[in-house]
């Protein structure tokens, strides 16, 4: 499942001989993250994020373990014990503001993820299993996340499971049978506290498994780079390790220190205030909005106004499941045959809109309701769609992409004003695929 | 079929949105409301604890405290504090002892001999006690309101540090303006006009309402800012009592990452020193 | 382009991958210096992860334990609760004080006197954790009526340790006498644990 040229793991030591033999663990470890991988060389600082959104479920694996031993699953505990560990457990607020700025760091990790892969073509061909695992991947981020915004049991906790188990209420004739049934009761108590904290602690290791899945997509046909041409043979890549290890390192060290930045000075940032008032059945805040990176889905759940057909509740739910379900679809979509947007101008333009416009959604959703708002959030949702059902299938079979280089080695020293080299960049090889 | 069957539902989403577009543009807009036009953001306040470097002003609060204790306590909780927890504003054991023993609200309890409901003086491992025994009790006892608890006040609003401290000092008559706009705008019985008040009008009565009101051991001057600016400071404390502890870790942490980073910046051009990429 | 793929460009090494040409040294030094630095870093959070485990501040807090001892007749104990642990308080009678000393110290398990594991001038007052020193199930005696052994003082019904009259082992698999807590007398009637 590689190139031929991959490096074969040759066990140094008697002992990681012996193992290998019986059980090749360290050659998988070797294959897919060490020496044994070939990766293009090209790769710039947009192909760190993947690495660091796996150290960031590490991160959140971790912290959850320990904050788990000293949290309390009750409804008329939980949020007294969220605040005993913020007072009395020992390292506990470092721990909880970790967890909680911990899944901030996630998604902002994961979205740029997801940017890197709408730019450069990540989910075309031969890379789409690569992508509909990462779709799956985010939405139990997304369910994780929620899940677990609603353990500390304050006021938007109690709100955001009210609201987001009335989504599916809105399904014509069963929906309120299963919004009882998801609660386990008429509105969030002690029954859907438990679940959600059984699921919230189980869904990561999901994650963890699915991630697997993901990262053995990748190497069938190996990563994607930014020149928008496969690999083409040895000296289109470098081993993963030192190679990008190194680069990964890099990555990890600016990721930790904002993360620390956020964590020790404005921990509760990314927060909401109303979430240090316990939840209160009795009495909604005057203003709920989910945590930020549920914005803009929650901007286009808001944005459907009027009843047509179906009730406008129901289109702002479907309309809100079927902004992350298009991206399944994503890979088929696009025609073009151009990879990245960067050979794609007329489309990286409509790119960069989309990127504006989920921008103005995470603004929309956050916003009060007022009439201005309103009008920015459904003209915004409205391009959401029309970017990946319409304009994206139009634009890809319209536009005649620039050229692609040749080469990754050919666009590397291109770019570096150099010249392309004859010969294998490993040990003199000659290049096994001449260009044209 | 994907390139068929997905243009018709984008073009279909926005059709509906187009349809709610043209719903929004017709509805009148909101009418201007007071609230809205006359609630003023908190003004900012200078307190030790604020900024990376913040540390508690301990003689700070424990003025705050004794605010606190003179002024709040008859009807506001602390109850996620503990009387143990007093021993971080300089307090010694012996006087945390005292404080505990001699706390008016006492803690529920069982008595021993007959198992009825009971009351026991507070000990330094209690929290402080609840002023009233239930939320029933609380409205009753102030005109169906109920007195929120402060331990996480300055968390649990935005700004909120700000927002307690104006909050204490901005009581006032509604403004000449807001009266021209809203000439039928009234505080109703039992509240009490305070444009940093989200609905303007709040049911708690000005608490401090002079210079002096309480007579402070250290000798500093008790104006009403003071009073409030202490009792602020002692609730950010209450909040987050972990502060200093997060602040010295997070610039320890920093200082490390940087130092990380700088290392793995050399270890990465070291390696990559002969591949062009 | 096809005619500059036949020149081999400046600063392109031939050997790219092979670690072990070129300043190996150089290269070694920082590497090792970026991992063994975030060593010490994991090492460093490790700490709190590990910390957190300990008791908590309310824990500790729960640490000291007031027992009136006015109401226990000699002859009796009571149970009391030290640290989420039970903590038996037993007014002994003068045939059980007399018991106690009549052994010599230096034949048992785990010799200690009755006057070593009581306060001088109440002797009478045998305060000792109600936890058997085998594996920590709480024994019988303390209680009205309860089985209190072979020796008259306390017996493990989990594997059979039988202590005498002033908490020590004296027959079965405990390795040591019940413990004593640190413990003072603040007024005639009261004992302060901890």
């Amino acid at each position: 499942m590689s190139f031929p040229w991959a490096k074969q793991y040759e066990p140094k030591a008697p002992v990681m001989k012996w193992l290998d033999d019986r059980l090749p663990l360290p050659r998988l470890v070797y294959n897919a993250v060490g020496a044994g991988y070939p990766v293009p060389r090209n790769l710039n600082y947009f192909w760190n994020f993947g690495v660091l959104a796996g150290a960031a479920l590490a991160i959140q694996i971790i912290t959850g373990i320990v904050l788990a031993m000293h949290y309390s699953t009750d409804a008329a505990t939980a949020f007294n014990s969220v605040e005993a560990i913020m007072r009395d457990v020992n390292a506990g607020w470092f721990l909880r503001y970790a967890h909680a700025n911990g899944a901030s760091m996630f998604f902002i990790v994961v979205y740029i993820h997801i940017c890197r892969g709408l730019y450069y073509g990540s989910y075309k061909a031969p890379r789409e299993m690569v992508w509909l695992l990462g779709v799956v991947i985010f939405l139990l981020m997304m369910a994780t996340a929620f899940m677990g915004y609603v353990l500390p049991w304050g006021q938007m906790s109690f709100w955001g499971a009210q609201v987001i188990t009335g989504f599916f209420s809105a399904i014509p004739l069963v929906g309120e049978t299963i919004r009882i049934w998801l609660l386990g009761g008429y509105a969030p108590d002690a029954a859907a506290l438990n679940r959600f904290f059984s699921l919230h602690y189980l869904l990561p290791f999901v994650i963890a498994g699915v991630i697997i899945l993901h990262i053995w997509a990748l190497h069938i046909p190996g990563s994607s780079n930014p020149a928008g041409v496969e690999v083409k043979g040895e000296q289109d890549t470098v081993p993963f390790h030192p190679y990008y290890t190194a680069k990964d390192g890099v990555g990890v060290g600016v990721f930790l220190l904002v993360f620390a930045i956020f964590l020790f000075f404005q921990p509760n940032l990314l927060g909401h205030p109303d979430n240090y008032i316990p939840a209160n059945p009795l009495s909604t805040p005057a203003h709920i909005v989910p945590e930020w990176y549920f914005l803009p889905f929650y901007a286009i759940l808001k944005s459907f106004t009027v009843d047509f057909i179906l009730p406008a509740k129901l289109w702002g739910v479907l309309a809100m499941f079927g902004s992350i379900l298009l991206l399944f679809f994503l890979p088929w979509l696009d025609t073009s045959p151009a990879r990245t947007a960067n050979h794609r101008p007329r489309y990286r333009a409509f790119l960069m809109v989309l990127l504006v416009d989920v921008l103005v959604l995470g603004y929309v959703g956050g916003a009060e309701p007022t009439k201005i708002n309103v009008l920015i959030g459904q003209i915004t949702t409205a391009y959401y769609f029309l970017h990946f059902l319409v304009i994206l299938p139009i634009v890809s079979a319209t536009e005649r992409p620039k050229p692609v280089a040749n080469s990754i080695t050919e666009a590397v020293l291109k770019g570096k004003g150099g010249t392309a080299p004859a010969k294998s960049a490993i040990e003199g090889q000659p290049n096994p695929m001449p260009a044209e | 079929m994907t390139r068929i069957i997905a243009p018709l539902i984008g073009l279909g989403f926005a059709f509906v949105l187009v349809l709610g577009l043209f719903g929004t543009i017709t509805t009148a807009s909101e009418p201007a409301t007071a609230e809205h036009e006359f609630h003023l953001k908190p003004k900012p306040v200078a307190l030790a604890s604020n900024g990376i470097f913040g540390k508690f002003d301990r003689q700070q609060l424990q003025r705050g405290f004794q605010v606190y204790k003179e002024v709040c306590a008859a009807c506001h909780s602390i109850s996620l504090v503990a009387f143990r927890d007093l021993a971080a504003l300089g307090y010694s054991e012996a006087e945390v002892k005292a404080i505990a023993n001699q706390w008016t609200t006492e803690q529920p309890s069982v008595n021993p001999e007959t198992g009825e409901a009971a009351t026991r003086k507070n000990l330094p491992s209690d929290k402080f006690p609840h002023v009233y025994p239930n939320e029933v009790a609380a409205r009753a006892a102030n005109n169906n309101a109920i007195p929120p608890d402060l331990s996480l006040m300055t968390k649990a609003r935005p700004d909120g540090a700000a927002y307690v401290h104006s909050l204490l000092t901005g009581y006032q008559q509604p403004s000449a303006e807001l009266m021209k706009e809203f000439p039928n705008f009234a505080t109703p019985e039992g509240l009490y006009f305070n444009p940093y008040f989200p609905t303007l009008n709040l049911a708690m009565p000005q608490p401090l309402v002079s210079d002096g009101q309480v007579t402070y051991a250290d000798g500093t001057n008790a104006t009403v800012d003071q009073m409030a600016k202490d009792v602020t400071a002692f609730l950010v404390w209450t909040a987050e009592p972990k502060l200093e502890a997060r602040h010295t870790a997070g610039l320890a942490s920093v200082v490390f990452l940087i130092i990380f980073i700088a290392l793995t910046i050399g270890a990465y051009k070291s390696v990559w020193r002969n591949v062009k990429h | 382009m096809a005619s500059a793929e036949n020149t081999v460009s400046p600063g392109e090494s031939p050997r790219v991958h092979d670690d072990t040409v070129a300043d190996p040294r150089r290269r070694d030094y920082l590497a090792i210096g970026a991992v063994a630095w975030a060593g010490v870093g994991a090492g460093v959070i490790a700490l709190p992860l590990i910390n957190s485990m300990n008791p908590s501040a309310d824990v500790l807090a729960l640490s000291t334990t007031e027992v009136d001892v006015s109401a226990i007749q000699p002859g009796q104990a009571i149970k009391a609760s030290f640290r989420k642990q039970p903590l038996f308080v037993r007014n002994l009678t003068p045939e059980e004080i007399n018991q106690a000393n009549s052994v010599d110290a230096a034949s048992l398990r785990d010799p200690q006197t009755l006057a070593e594991r009581t306060k001088e001038g109440k002797t009478n007052w045998l305060v000792t954790l109600g936890v058997c020193t085998h594996l920590g199930c709480v024994p019988l005696g303390a209680g009205e009526g309860e089985n209190k052994g072979p020796f008259g003082g306390y017996f493990c019904p989990c594997h059979g340790s039988a202590y005498d009259t002033a908490g020590r082992i004296r027959s079965g698999p405990a390795p040591t006498n019940l413990a004593v807590p640190d413990y003072e007398f603040s007024n005639d009637t009261t004992i302060v644990v901890g």
